[in-house]
């Protein structure tokens, strides 16, 4: 092993309350690869921030090669010659590749002809594949993330940070990029990267750091380490919530999804053939990496997203009639007869609307009502004013605008509501994330008591000791597909972990991507 | 020694949203805003052209208010400015960025003048009044609906859109008025129907004005019911809020955008007619004069409450009445008098933002709050 190109001791970093990062320790060398693992919120991304110079410690030092260093701003970060490629790529569309890669260079360098060579050497040298003159609007996703990789190879930096670099490729584009980052590290250069797909921690990686809740757990050598070790380093102990659950009673087939796909405009597969069913009087948990699906499909549900192909079946407890509300406008769907409720994850932006008041957000579901052109706003402030004292919302009134509140009770004001309108199916994505432990309960308590009335509940949730404790039934789903359905009374937080992050190798090698070269 | 390096970097002050201001607290500020305009002009009228600041105000006032006459013209300037701004309202409301309201109120002028010239003669009183509506309206309405069906559809940009749409507008108008101009090839069409009258507004209790007062003052009360109380108004903001929450609870955006523009179109609609046939009785192209511009400002200062714009549109006919009168009073030119509508304007918004955000000066470790 060569010498450590940075080193991070006792780091630790709060936003508010919330701790995202505990003493972490951790060590790069050079010519090496290293992993960090961790659920969402474990803190892996800000953890890499922090090395980027976007955030700063609260606490602890970092050292580079030995010294130790001040990263205060991205600019100290290239000081160092630290390059981070982030999730989102931070590029000017109408700019070409070599734009974007000279962009932000000291004005007397500024050479576009001399850059150029440069970049020509740079990508010889790696083996990347792109036409530089090319403008990123018209670029892949994955051309991209090549031009990202290589602006800040140019820029001189030696440790590369690259955060979740293959959640955007396709596998074929993923191994290409793996065989660059091999030629990077043989060159001896310090790369990490953050990853949730444990087969490609196993591939490319020297070394694994385990994150969970902003702790760092330990760091074994990838040649020593297994999934199901990883696993159980990631996912911990199980903790005992005590989430109330009964035994579901008079279960029945309310919501069948039949073989639903959708793609996503560049051509991922969002959704992959997913099939299951939302039984009465049951909750049904669904566990997956963020961005596995969870939301396109809810959202299929619900009428707002277009499917390529599949059923979503409502068999009608009133009047046993099964209707197909695939592809209909949430008008429709209501129309039909449908009683769906749905808590998005997205409370301000979607669930409710920020500057209007209780009642106002009240009013979202049920304005229509009756054939007057003018709103009648008596129910609704009565709605209001029952959630408020039964859910025990903190609020100066019912006319304070939502944005005003604390997370919490925004939650409660739109689980309320959506709860108001008597469901017969409710789906709640996240519904207790940036929660505190009170708030939580109250929400449980909520979907539970719904249960019992013989909702079909679906909840989305990221803390596996919550689902394991609160759902009947769990449907697991990676990367769009299902990859398991357990019992939730028996289930294992390990079980669900791996089917997180199980992906089917031979499945990947028939894919074909969205890559259009 | 980290700590010393961070604080080393914290910026002098910083800005922070201000949650929950009093009313009065924020009326206070707004009136700090205009005496703190009124010392700057004082001081920039000094230091420009030597007079008595005091007597300067006392002529914008004069200017304003001095005559009764006087007082009718700025109650039919504020109606007409008013009604424009209503008719934006719904749009800005739905963040559909409408600045083609200077075209729109045009096409409903021209309208108007259209029926007045070619049906003044043929058609019976009342039956002329209902085809001048029915035209202006109607004609303003579709002139607003083009851009937002492309904006619905396409999602094409309803700015560049509504604006170039303005210039289409003015160049008819001057095609119109050139075609039709009396005497030939004086580019002016000049009063029509001066001797019948016919499709003129009549003087109400002898006040030629009143039928546009009134007609805006009962514009302003339905506006502020419609956004306030009726359904499509309520969705029209959650639109304008987040089209993710509208589509959400299943409003369909597309239709809301085009009824809306249908509707804030007509509206402009009925300030040409108002132009047209209840002021000017005749049209150029620069019968609305910039008002269409001028109504966003006084929509937005406003905060979209029809209500509150009866004072913003009040405040900017106030000012600039006055100025015109400094101008010719104290014999300083156009420019001046608008220096100073300007620098009362950007104080008043500008206390918009001290409402809205508090600064934070940071000593080290100690804050002070402003």
């Amino acid at each position: 092993m060569g010498t450590a190109a940075i080193e991070l001791k006792n780091i630790t970093k709060t936003f508010g309350k919330v701790v995202a990062n505990k003493n972490v320790c951790l060590t790069v060398n050079r010519g090496e690869i290293l992993s960090i693992l961790g659920e969402n919120g474990s803190g892996k991304t800000t953890l890499m921030n922090m090395i980027s110079g976007i955030y700063f410690p609260d606490d602890g030092q970092i050292f580079i090669d030995g010294k130790e260093a001040v990263i205060a701003s991205p600019r100290d970060a290239f000081k160092y010659k630290i390059g981070m490629i982030h999730q989102h790529f931070k590029l000017v569309d109408i700019f070409t590749a070599t734009e974007n890669i000279v962009l932000g260079i000291d004005e007397r360098k500024y050479n576009l002809k001399t850059a150029q060579k440069q970049i020509k050497e740079t990508c010889e040298k790696y083996g990347f594949e792109i036409d530089f003159s090319k403008k990123i609007y018209e670029m892949s996703v994955s051309e991209k993330q090549t031009v990202e990789i290589v602006k800040v190879l140019y820029r001189g930096a030696d440790i590369l940070i690259l955060d979740e670099p293959t959640a955007v490729l396709t596998p074929q584009e993923t191994r290409k990029l793996f065989a660059v980052l091999r030629k990077m590290r043989d060159d001896g250069k310090a790369i990490i990267i953050i990853t949730h797909k444990l087969h490609e921690v196993l591939e490319i990686s020297d070394r694994v750091s385990v994150l969970r809740k902003g702790e760092y757990i330990g760091t074994v050598n990838t040649a020593e380490a297994t999934e199901s070790t990883l696993t159980e380093m990631m996912v911990g102990k199980k903790i005992t919530l005590n989430i109330e659950r009964t035994e579901p009673k008079n279960t029945e087939e309310r919501l069948v999804v039949k073989n639903i796909s959708c793609m996503s405009r560049d051509g991922v597969k969002l959704l992959d053939d997913v099939s299951f069913s939302a039984r009465s009087g049951e909750i049904l948990g669904i566990a997956g990496i963020a961005g596995s699906g969870q939301r396109e499909l809810l959202e299929a549900i619900a009428g707002l997203q277009h499917l390529q192909s599949g059923e979503i079946i409502y068999n009608n407890p009133n009047t046993g009639e099964a209707e197909n509300i695939r592809d209909k406008t949430p008008m429709q769907i209501r129309e039909l007869g449908v009683r769906l409720s749905f808590v998005p994850e997205d409370r301000l932006g979607m669930g409710l609307v920020g500057n209007m008041d209780i009642v106002d957000n009240m009013m979202l579901r049920s304005y229509r009502k009756g054939h007057s052109m003018f709103l009648e706003r008596k129910s609704p402030k009565t709605l209001a004013n029952d959630i408020i004292h039964n859910l025990e919302v903190v609020t100066p009134s019912a006319a304070t605008p939502v944005r005003r509140l604390s997370g919490g009770n925004v939650q409660k004001v739109l689980v309320g509501r959506e709860i108001a309108s008597a469901p017969t199916v409710l789906m709640a994505a996240y519904p207790v994330r940036g929660l505190d432990i009170n708030s939580s309960y109250t929400i449980y308590n909520l979907l539970n008591e719904q249960k019992e009335n013989g909702v079909a509940v679906i909840f989305v949730g990221e803390d596996l000791d919550v689902l394991t404790e609160l759902c009947d039934r769990i449907m697991v789903i990676g990367s769009g597909k299902v990859t398991g359905i357990v019992n939730g009374r028996t289930a294992t937080k390990e079980e669900l972990g791996l089917l997180m992050i199980k992906t089917n190798d031979s499945e990947i090698k028939s894919a074909t991507g969205g890559s259009d070269k | 020694m980290k700590k010393y390096e961070k604080s080393a970097r914290e910026p002098l002050f910083h800005i922070a949203k201000r949650d929950n201001l009093a009313t009065w607290q924020s009326w206070g500020i707004r009136i700090a805003s205009i005496a703190a305009a009124l010392i700057v002009s004082a001081v920039v009228i000094v230091a420009l052209t030597g007079e008595n600041p005091i007597k300067v105000y006392a002529t914008i006032i004069d200017g304003a208010i001095g005559t009764q006459r006087r007082v009718w013209n700025l109650m039919q300037e504020t109606a007409i400015l008013l009604c424009i701004s209503l008719a934006v309202t719904p749009a800005f409301k739905m963040r559909f960025w409408n600045i083609g309201a200077e075209g729109q109120a045009l096409i409903g002028g021209l309208a108007t003048a259209v029926c007045m010239m070619f049906f003044g003669e043929s058609l019976p009183s009342p039956l002329l009044y209902i085809l001048i509506i029915v035209m202006s309206m109607v004609s303003a309405a579709i002139w607003a609906v083009i851009p937002a069906i492309f904006k619905a559809l396409w999602n094409t940009n309803e700015t560049l859109f509504t604006l170039m749409m303005n210039y289409i507008a003015i160049q008819l108008v001057s095609y119109f008025t050139s075609v039709n101009a009396v005497p030939k090839g004086s580019g002016q069409i000049g009063v029509i129907n001066s001797i019948t009258k016919a499709g003129w507004f009549p003087a109400l209790a002898g006040q030629s004005y009143l039928i546009n007062i009134l007609t805006v003052a009962v514009l302003t009360v339905l506006m502020y019911i419609y956004l306030r109380y009726s359904k499509h108004g309520y969705e029209l903001s959650v639109v304008g809020e987040s089209e993710n929450t509208a589509r959400y609870v299943g409003i369909n955006v597309k239709k809301v955008i085009i009824r809306t523009m249908l509707f804030s179109g007509a509206v402009c609609g009925i300030a040409g007619i108002l132009l047209v046939s209840g002021t000017d009785h005749t049209i150029s192209k620069d019968t609305v004069a910039g008002r269409g511009f001028t109504a966003i400002m006084v929509s937005w200062l406003a905060k979209f409450n029809p209500l509150y714009m009866v004072l913003t549109s009040l405040l900017i006919v106030f000012l600039q009445k006055g100025a015109l009168e400094i101008s010719t009073i104290f014999g300083l030119n156009d420019s001046f008098s608008e220096i100073i509508t300007g620098i009362i304007i950007f104080f008043i918004i500008g206390s918009e933002f001290f409402i809205n955000y508090k600064i934070k000066f940071s000593h080290s470790h100690k804050e002070v709050e402003a």
